[in-house]
């Protein structure tokens, strides 16, 4: 049969049998749609263009445009690397719990720093009251630094550090404590997020202005380009715009139009393309739409790639790869009956595995409520190697390439997400669309539409607006004591009393004179901040004092 | 007519705002005039912006786990500046096992994740009914 035929049978098929099972017993709903509310289908048929069109469209793994996968082989050759985030109240305890997730198979790291650290401020900063050690590890300076990744050999692991505002003081510690151990810095594997765009839009730990942010940014992949090459520059961020309540559309636009402006300003900077573009990566979430989600990623690899090569005129085809990073939805996960977040996670777990990832955390069953505990987190890890070992998934590439289905959602989502991209641009680039509210206003009516179909029962979620539990069990959870910030504040001191303070003011003082010289790169004198013992207050103050602060507007 | 003026706010870092947004737009949409802070609010900050707009309740949200500390704090503050007449509620990754302490410290209700829009409005029109005092009573349901 030729689709013509089989389009032809399908109407008769639709006209007959469907019409007379409608008529005996009505479907569930009058229309169906995926979980960002693009309607579903009954049935979906082969059509010309998967075919004819395939090299164009698909393609082979690990050749543009990518849409089956960044790697020749994929899982057949190397799973994906299982990375859970985490980090909480001192470096110590952080640092034990590292130590556990290695021994348990994790296969890298990756850190979580409390609010003050990704804010850019010491402990004992008054702003910090009660926040200190609470969603992440709290560093102030190198020796916080030293003590996280004690016994952790970083020659062998890579991490990935959550970190944007302040992402060049962290990486410079991290290559400090490393230097420390007596690993070289071109030896280092890692990711810094270092995204600040989306920190604007959705996650709000920004710092600076966009302005000095982005230069910021460019000085990481101009100065990682020659001292540590095997470091990702950036991990570009749709996570947390999906997190405030972005479509899977959404999720793929505002973060491709976050690496439009990264990639403009870097050869702003005079970098060529290919120079820095193989060091980006990405970052996505996963939720539960399984077929939505697995086609979001393949949309996602095929629209980067075609940005790369016809608007950027990458000629390397690792600029063109859109290798990326997962994590399993935590706004998906309900406070209520905890235990089917393992099962809502092991179904996000798999469409970003059937998406091709790099790398994956999985969410723990009680993060709807706390910090996960460390037998929580084990399941999570769990799940991964249930995924990889035992589900058969993981030996044949891009298994669902030629679903009908998926390959129709893979086609909107590019579609969608390439219209956002087009008003963006139109709107002058993502920071005039930021400064202007509109993709915060995008996501927030998303975000609103969602919620409201939970209220109204469009959309069932299990346990909480249906299939509910008279009580929820008492579960344990995690907790970070008030203590950890006395503690910190009391390590801090002692370090300040003990550093050598004319090396200190000299090392600030250096950066704040390359910070008012936009040609200098500003990675050397933090580097050099960092090695004198300055602490990540005293270096951002500098900064501030320079770049000001940025205000968030909003209607 | 505006059924009565509540803050929306932000105590400390935390930048998860999609629930605090969520519930401005909620109970703009149900009638109330709603002013929302933004973003990384000290508790100075807040209970001066309450005062300034004259608003009959504070909504605080954080997702952050320094509840405690801080919701205490624009309690206390609230207390200092003879502004007790202003109720708070509050909402976020609360566990339940620090509810009973939030409220004796008069948090009149915490709404944590899950809890339906309908309980939301209910308890902001019943706490928006009581006639101003600085008695500190404990009538308000968490859900």
């Amino acid at each position: 049969m030729i689709p013509e035929d089989i389009k032809k049978a399908a109407e008769a098929w639709t006209e007959k049998a469907v019409r007379r099972a409608t008529s005996r017993s009505p479907e569930r709903s009058a229309r169906f749609e995926t979980a960002s509310g693009t309607p579903v289908e009954r049935l979906y048929l082969p059509e010309e263009a998967p075919i004819t069109e395939y090299d164009e469209k698909l393609g082979f793994p690990g050749e543009y445009p990518f849409t089956r996968g960044v790697q020749t082989t994929m899982y057949r050759g190397r799973l994906w690397t299982m990375r859970q985030y985490a980090g909480f109240s001192t470096a110590e305890d952080s640092n034990r719990r590292y130590r556990y997730l290695l021994e348990q198979g994790s296969t890298g790291l990756s850190v979580a720093f409390d609010l003050p650290t990704q804010i850019g401020l010491d402990s004992d900063d008054e702003r910090c009251i009660g926040e200190v050690g609470k969603v992440g590890v709290a560093i102030d300076t190198l020796e916080d630094m030293e003590r996280l990744f004690e016994g952790i050999p970083l020659d062998r692991v890579s991490t990935s550090m959550t970190i944007n505002a302040p992402a060049a003081v962290l990486l410079a510690m991290y290559i400090a404590a490393a230097e420390k151990q007596g690993v070289p810095r071109g030896q280092l594997a890692g990711t810094i997020q270092n995204d600040v765009l989306k920190e604007y839009i959705a996650r709000g730990t920004y710092i600076f202005p966009p302005e000095p942010s982005l230069r910021i940014v460019a000085d990481i992949f101009a100065y990682c380009t020659t001292e540590v090459p095997r470091w990702n520059t950036i991990s570009i961020s749709g996570y947390h715009i999906r997190e405030a309540g972005a479509t899977a559309a959404q999720e793929v636009a505002f973060t491709l139009a976050d690496a439009i402006c990264y990639i403009e300003t870097a050869l702003a900077a005079g970098l060529a393309i290919d120079q820095f573009a193989p060091r980006l990566t990405f970052f996505f979430a996963a939720h539960t739409d399984l077929f939505e989600e697995v086609a979001k990623f393949r949309a996602a690899r095929r629209l980067y790639a075609k940005l790369m090569k016809e608007r950027f005129k990458a000629e390397d085809p690792r600029s063109m790869m859109l290798r990326f990073h997962t994590q399993t939805g935590g706004v998906t996960l309900t406070a209520q009956q905890p235990d089917n977040n393992v099962v809502r996670v092991a179904i996000q777990a798999l469409a970003a595995v059937l998406g091709g990832t790099q790398s994956l955390h999985t969410n723990s069953k009680d993060e709807a409520l706390a910090l996960p505990t460390e037998d929580a987190v084990t399941v999570a890890l769990r799940t991964q190697q249930i995924i990889a070992y035992e589900s058969g998934v993981t030996n044949t590439i891009d298994p669902l390439a030629g679903s009908f289905f998926v390959e129709s959602l893979t086609d909107q989502i590019e579609a969608a997400a390439t219209a956002y991209i087009a008003e963006i641009d139109r709107m002058g680039g993502v920071v005039k669309a930021i400064e202007s509210g509109y993709v915060q206003q995008e996501i927030e009516r998303s975000a609103y539409e969602f919620g409201r179909s939970i209220e109204d029962k469009r959309r069932v979620i299990v346990g909480v607006n249906e299939f509910k539990s008279a009580a929820d069990p008492d579960i344990e959870l995690f907790e970070v004591p008030e203590e950890v910030r006395a503690h910190q504040i009391e390590r801090l001191n002692e370090v300040r009393g003990r550093r050598d303070q004319k090396a200190v003011k000299e090392a600030l003082d250096c950066l704040r004179q390359a910070a008012g010289d936009s040609k200098s790169n500003l990675m050397p004198p933090i580097l050099a901040a960092v090695h004198a013992y300055a602490s990540i207050g005293e270096i951002c103050g500098v900064l501030r004092e320079s770049f000001g602060e940025y205000e968030e507007s909003f209607s | 007519m505006s059924k009565g003026r509540i803050l929306i706010a932000k105590p400390g870092l935390d930048g998860h705002d999609r629930g605090a947004k969520y519930v401005a737009h909620l109970l703009r949409d149900a009638g109330y005039e709603v002013i929302y802070t933004g973003i990384r609010k000290t508790p100075d900050q807040i209970v001066s912006a309450a005062i300034q707009e004259d608003v009959q309740l504070i909504g605080l949200s954080l997702l952050s786990g320094a509840h405690n500390v801080l919701f205490e704090r624009v309690l206390t503050l609230l207390s200092e500046k003879g502004a007790d007449d202003i109720l708070v509620f509050g909402g976020g990754t609360i566990p339940a096992k620090d509810i009973p302490r939030l409220r004796s410290m008069g948090v009149r209700a915490i709404f944590t994740p899950g809890t339906p829009a309908e309980s939301i409005l209910q308890t902001v029109s019943r706490l928006l009914s009581k006639p101003p005092s600085g008695d500190r009573g404990q009538e308000a349901i968490t859900t």
